[in-house]
């Protein structure tokens, strides 16, 4: 049986080849992803081991420069004691923070949360281990800096050149003494790092004299643990300390875990690929038996079983599962180095490491591509083991009886009925429907599936007058040939809906979200200009009188964030300017007035307020941050706003109280509006910092819609993989609807259907094939994004669920190409046909 | 009824091969299968093309279609000469002015019988005139099956949708390749009688190709080939006169 099973593999090359294509690409993603996650960990534990390799004990502190009660760290004294400790070789204070570098331009050279600061702390050889200077040396005055490799090279700066950095305080020019290279992971991964003298990063970050972190070096032998227990009692209260060794495990498991996340998403794409795949070999091998129909019915006739002849397609699909799978191996080593390379030239920089090949990928990849070949080819062998052995006395093979169908088709309704019964419900359910709606779409998926036979009639016959008309006797045949064969072209379509359905569900959500967050913003903001730290932090209480100098403004109010002990409770509390509050953002009054915020009064929201029944007039006791008690009076009732706390009260108010006043960002108003001229106002009057970003609404709106095309770029990217199969899947099927009607190709030829048209007839099927399933997989993604949308909704100010039949109609544009694509090998091959030998009976 | 008068007939040539060869391969194992045929078809009428097999009968009808190209030599369907034709100008010529009847695979499936009586003139764009074909379907008895799918229909009936296509665009020439090779012979006299019919009723020229002397009794005429070669010819043949024609020729095959 097996080389019967062998040879009919080898004879069927050709027909096999689309579904060894899709095997192998399956396998390769899969391959191809648990290698290059290997690959990374290994690397990144390698790294973070290295890191740590002259570590015995770090300690950390957890103090704050806010809090004048308790040192802000580790001190000068206790790094000595430590010094004097049995065994210790070195110890090394760390302290970090903020540090944006202009570029040649002015412009901040790399993203804000990226930049970082440190400190350079030589050791007695005058080197500090975590650096190696490539050039220069490192920095031990006051106005020195070292910069890493990389932004240096992007700011095209040399040692010795003046270079502008922003940290949290007003831009200082430092002089650069050196560059140097590094296996810090932020670095690496894209991000910049400034090195100042010890002192001044203290300055800079912490308190002179402190440090947040302490690495202790060492003796060859000295027990880690041991010089840990001895370190631990002389750390302030707010310290802690572990051994180097117990920090790089615990690096190397959040490793492990976050690339863990990355395998199981990019698995779960690949998954889909397969599962797309499926369909594609379940045609082929139904298209096999059929054709083999008498072949198969002899050998039930001579005396083989039918668990004989099931097994020989089974086998049949061993073999191609097999060959697929090792090639598909192959392939994705290829594809992790290639990822390696992409991410690389991207600017993401991983650790150097040699391709790590475990057994599990190889196992994996194997498995899965011999089980899902086996599982497609499960129906055929089936349906092949049914053939009675009179089939091979019969001309004609019997065709699938209607029954299987009807049975086929209530199955499929009921299951696709319960699906979208889930869906509403979830969708009904509010918030916590997801799972639900989760479960829901995998049910409608599957019955849809069940049900695309069905389907096709009635969805393809609607297309037929409209490509008769257009396309006259090519369109209306080229309609006629793609419901033939029901199944067939059900499977087909199939593969292409799942993708789509996953792509348009995407769109609409991620546009929707984008719009609604697009409303938000013009909704809420009057100002042409919010300002905030590139990096996120806080700004300097300077900024707002800076900028109110600057020519042009009209407007300039904080958004201070800050707490309030109201009535028993702590309450979030936006700091603002009176009087300008109003005019850079959209607050509506309810009732009473914003103008009483001047005189030290508050502002709550209505729900806030309704809630606990405040309206202006009532007086609530209140406590500060310091802790000093006052009874406030709320002033004004304002609608609920997305871009401000619920409570409101004038930066003078609050100011008293806290040390460093906590300013997310200003919004400002210009007369004349955004332009270049009024930024650059704002720019100057700021001293041209480089950490600081300048937003018009247009930015504010782009950083969000940027965040959702990213995402929906990336997941794309990651579909395309399952939409490739389905291309493959179309190719296949017309390249068997080809090679079955030559006969008829031929009579047409010879009547007078000249070769273009043939080739169009051909195209045209699979332009039908392929909208038809972009028409429900489109159709089905909505639904489903409404339904999510139904759930989301809540969280989401201004949620309104945004069709784009922009894009759903670049979909099923784009589903005709690939129809056009698809059809061509199989149009040029039935256009080149023998119209002789094909027209010849048997 | 349409009548041609003989003199007509006579001269006028619907298709015509001068000095036609076709050869497959080269050296060795070089087939000649038609060696320099010169054969005239005559307007209104209808000839049958027989021999044993291997005599080069199909390929002769193939290259005067228009379906097969030739070696040397000449075909002309009415004024146009086929040895010139590209591919495209071959299918526009057989579109409009040659029908087929094959000896199956004549239909298409998806199609209704009206759909594909109609699918030539579908393929040229052109409307189908009406009142001949209500003539032509009266004619092959196929008024009540019109929305029928071929496989809803006997092999004789098929048949008959597929004479009915090659007569309803009026073609200059009718080429049929063993077109009751498939049938039953009381369907097969049903077909061959439409055949005739439209010669003699209908002033159609019929050429079939069929190794059936009953078949070739319907004929005006009959060619006999015999290694790539004209033999013989008979006019008004009768079954037991192409039968023994025939015979002549198995024994002569035999000896030789």
């Amino acid at each position: 049986m097996f080389k019967t099973a062998l040879r009919n593999v080898l004879a069927h090359k050709a027909r096999l080849l689309m579904t060894v294509l899709a095997v192998m690409l399956g396998v390769a993603f899969v391959s191809g992803t648990l290698v290059f996650t290997d690959t990374l960990k290994s690397a990144f534990k390698n790294q973070s081991a290295k890191s740590y390799d002259n570590v015995a004990v770090a300690a950390e502190s957890f103090g704050s420069r806010d809090d004048d009660k308790q040192d802000p760290g580790i001190g000068k004294q206790t790094v000595r004691k430590i010094e004097a400790l049995d065994g210790v070789t070195s110890v090394n204070g760390r302290v970090d923070g903020f540090a944006g570098v202009a570029d040649k331009k002015g412009k901040l050279i790399g993203q804000g949360w990226a930049n970082k600061g440190g400190n350079f702390s030589p050791g007695k050889d005058g080197k500090d281990p975590a650096y190696t200077f490539t050039n220069g040396t490192g920095p031990v005055l006051d106005a020195q800096i070292a910069l890493d490799e990389d932004t240096a090279d992007k700011g095209g700066y040399k040692v010795g050149d003046r270079i502008r950095v922003a940290t949290n305080g007003p831009v200082k020019t430092y002089t650069l003494s050196g560059v140097f290279t590094t296996e810090d992971g932020g670095v690496n991964a894209g991000g910049s790092l400034v090195l100042f003298d010890t002192k001044v990063a203290q300055q800079l970050y912490l308190k002179p004299g402190f440090f947040q972190k302490v690495n202790v070096s060492a003796k060859p032998g000295t027990d880690a643990q041991k010089l840990l227990d001895q370190v631990l009692p002389l750390l302030p209260e707010h310290a802690t300390a572990r051994t180097g060794q117990a920090l790089a495990a615990q690096e190397a498991d959040d490793i492990e875990k976050g690339l863990s996340a990355l395998s199981q998403t990019l698995l779960a794409f690949a998954a889909i690929a397969l599962f797309v795949g499926i369909f594609l070999i379940s045609n082929t091998f139904t298209m096999l038996v059929a054709q083999r129909t008498k072949e198969l019915a002899l050998m039930r006739a001579v005396g083989a079983s039918r668990a004989q002849v099931r097994r020989s397609v089974l086998t049949e699909a061993l073999v191609v599962g097999t060959v697929a799978s090792a090639v598909g191996f192959g392939l994705g080593l290829g594809l992790a180095v290639g990822l390696r390379s992409a991410m690389d030239s991207f600017g993401v920089k991983l650790p150097a490491g040699s391709l790590i090949v475990s057994s599990t990928p190889v196992i994996a990849a194997l498995a899965v591509g011999v089980l899902v070949t086996l599982i497609a080819a499960l129906l055929p062998a089936w349906r092949a083991a049914k053939i009675p052995p009179v089939a091979a006395m019969n001309s004609v093979h019997a065709a699938a009886t209607t029954k299987s169908l009807v049975v086929r088709n209530t199955i499929g309704a009921i299951i696709a009925l319960g699906g979208f019964g889930a869906i509403l419900a979830g969708a009904g359910a509010g918030r916590d429907g997801k799972t639900m709606i989760g479960f829901g779409a995998f049910l409608a998926l599957v019955g849809i599936i069940i049900l695309i036979p069905l389907l096709s009639r009635p969805v393809i016959g609607v297309m037929r007058p409209l490509l008769t008309r257009a396309f006259g006797v090519s369109g209306k045949l080229a309609s006629q040939n793609a419901v033939r064969n029901p199944r067939r072209t059900g499977a087909t379509a199939s593969a292409l809906a799942i993708g789509l359905t996953l792509v348009t569900a995407l769109s609409v959500l991620g546009i929707t979200v984008g719009k609604a967050v697009d409303k938000t913003t013009t909704d809420n903001i009057k100002a042409d200009y919010m300002v905030a730290m590139a990096s996120g932090d806080r700004l300097d209480k300077s900024v707002v009188p800076e900028l109110r100098k600057a020519p042009g403004v009209v407007a300039a109010s904080p958004k201070q964030a800050s707490y309030l002990k109201l009535d028993g409770d702590y309450r979030s509390v936006a700091g603002v300017t009176p009087g300008d509050v109003e005019k850079v953002l959209n607050v509506e009054t309810v009732s009473g007035s914003l103008a009483t915020l001047g005189q030290g009064q508050l502002a709550v929201d209505d729900e806030t307020a309704k809630k606990h029944g405040w309206k202006p007039g009532s007086r609530l006791p209140a406590e500060f941050d310091d802790k000093k008690k006052a009874s406030l009076t709320v002033g004004a009732v304002f609608k609920k706003q997305e871009f401000l706390a619920p409570v409101l009260a004038a930066t003078s108010l609050l100011d008293p109280h806290e040390s460093r006043p906590h300013i997310e960002s200003v919004f400002v108003k210009m007369s004349g509006g955004a332009t270049k001229a009024n930024e650059q106002a704002l720019v100057n009057a700021l001293g041209d910092n480089p950490a600081i970003s300048f937003m018009d609404q247009q930015d504010i709106r782009d950083t969000f819609g940027g965040m959702i095309n990213t995402l929906l770029n990336i997941m794309y990217g990651l579909l395309a993989m399952a939409l490739l199969i389905a291309v493959l899947g179309v190719i296949n099927t017309l390249a068997m609807s080809v090679f079955e009607r030559q006969q008829e190709i031929g009579m047409l030829r010879a009547i007078g259907l000249d070769r273009s048209r043939v080739k169009r007839m051909i195209r045209l099927e699979a332009v039908v094939i392929s909208v038809f399933g972009a028409v429900i997989g489109t159709g089905l993604g909505t639904f489903l994004a409404w339904a999510i949308g139904e759930t989301i909704k809540g969280s989401i100010p201004a949620y309104a669920l945004v069709v784009p039949w922009d894009r759903i109609a670049l979909f099923l544009a784009l589903a005709g190409l690939v129809g056009v694509l698809a059809a061509m090998w199989p149009a040029r091959s039935a256009a080149r046909l023998n119209m002789l030998t094909a027209i010849k009976t048997e | 009824m349409t009548t041609i008068p003989t003199a007509h007939r006579a001269t006028a040539v619907a298709a015509r091969a001068t000095e036609l060869s076709k050869v497959y391969g080269a050296g060795e194992t070089q087939v000649v299968a038609l060696d320099r045929v010169t054969v005239d078809f005559r307007q209104g009428e209808f000839t049958a093309i027989m021999g044993p097999s291997g005599s080069g009968k199909s390929t002769l009808m193939h290259c005067v279609a228009g379906l097969d190209s030739f070696s040397s030599g000449s075909v002309r369907i009415g004024e146009t000469e086929l040895g010139s034709l590209k591919d495209k100008q071959l299918t526009q010529l057989r579109r409009d002015k040659i029908g087929f009847i094959f000896q199956a695979f004549n239909l298409l499936p998806t199609l209704t019988a009206a759909e594909n009586i109609t699918l030539p003139m579908d393929i040229a764009g052109r409307k189908p005139n009406k009142q001949w074909l209500d003539q032509v379907i009266d004619m092959v008895g196929l008024s009540g099956r019109l929305s029928h799918r071929p496989t809803q229909l006997s092999g004789g009936q098929q048949q008959r949708v597929a004479v009915a296509r090659a007569l309803a665009s009026q073609p200059e020439i009718i080429f049929g390749d063993e077109p009751t090779g498939n049938l039953d012979s009381r369907s097969g006299a049903e077909v061959l009688g439409f055949l005739r019919n439209s010669v003699r009723e209908l002033g159609q020229t019929v050429v079939m190709v069929t190794h059936d002397p009953v078949a070739a009794s319907y004929a005006d005429r009959v060619i006999f080939l015999a290694d790539g070669r004209v033999v013989d010819e008979m006019l008004h043949p009768s079954a037991d006169g192409v039968l023994d024609r025939m015979k002549e020729f198995d024994a002569k095959g035999r000896t030789s």
